[in-house]
């Protein structure tokens, strides 16, 4: 099965009735071809980036589905050609890629990914002063491990009362080793 | 006293491969705003500092976009 999306624009000027009558046509026609449409997303009256047959707006439909092979595109793209209430159409093939991306959104995935992508910019500079931070660790523990048993006295310090017996014994041993 | 950042160049990244994101949707005109400059030009990938491999995707979502008339082919001031 291959899995293709078709999205095309629907004359506004026709009335809502003439529209959904428009769009079912090529939902019937899939359905005769024996497809299995996946989704059928109704985008709405949306303003057009440039004029198209003098219209500034259109009715955007996208329909999704699953097809045993590409013979249905040629018929499909014919109908869609000589049919004068569609402005514009575009048939696309999905990688699996975007048949997971049209799930997640549907599912409502996607939007909240968009919007982790724009403060992430943001956060980019906290999270290099983090990695510098992690830099600067690692370039301070290899003093820690090469004198250990002398130099644990400065960090328990700041913890009161516990900790006073530990540093006593622990000079105690490095006199010993001293000596 | 002096800053400290000055003269540290930020390092760009791709960040569709940044953030796993595998497909860039032809419909979603908003977010393709990011990739196009006021005039409605792709922008490249100097500035963008995407990969090679979503560069060539995000201009194919773009044309794709243009011919739906989701974005424009040309325009001035656009953002």
């Amino acid at each position: 099965m291959n899995n293709y999306e078709v999205t095309f624009i629907v004359d506004p000027v026709l009335s809502g009735d003439e529209i959904k009558a428009t769009a079912q046509v090529y939902e019937q026609m899939l359905k005769n071809e024996g497809c299995n449409i996946v989704h059928i997303d109704e985008m709405g009256l949306k303003p057009l980036a440039y004029p198209i047959n003098k219209r500034s707006s259109g009715v955007y439909y996208c329909y999704e589905y699953a097809a045993e092979t590409g013979a249905i595109i040629s018929k499909m793209e014919l109908a869609l050609r000589r049919d004068e209430r569609i402005m514009r159409f575009l048939t696309i093939a999905l990688d699996k890629h975007g048949v997971k991306y049209n799930d997640d959104k549907r599912n409502g995935l996607i939007g909240k990914v968009k919007k982790k992508v724009k403060p992430s910019k943001k956060e980019d500079t906290p999270s290099r002063d983090s990695r510098d931070r992690d830099r600067d660790g690692g370039s301070s523990r290899p003093p820690r491990e090469a004198a250990p048993a002398v130099k644990p006295a400065p960090a328990p310090a700041p913890a009161p009362v516990v900790v006073v017996p530990a540093p006593v014994v622990e000079p105690v041993a490095a006199v010993t080793e001293e000596e | 006293m002096s800053n400290p950042t000055i003269g540290k160049t930020k390092k760009k990244y791709c960040r569709f491969k940044k953030f796993g994101i595998k497909y860039i949707d032809y419909k979603d005109g908003d977010f393709l705003l990011q990739f196009i400059n006021e005039q409605g030009k792709i922008l490249p990938r100097r500035i963008t500092g995407n990969s090679l491999k979503y560069q060539k995707k995000v201009a194919v979502a773009i044309k794709r976009a243009r011919h739906l008339a989701l974005l424009p082919f040309v325009t001035d001031l656009l953002k």
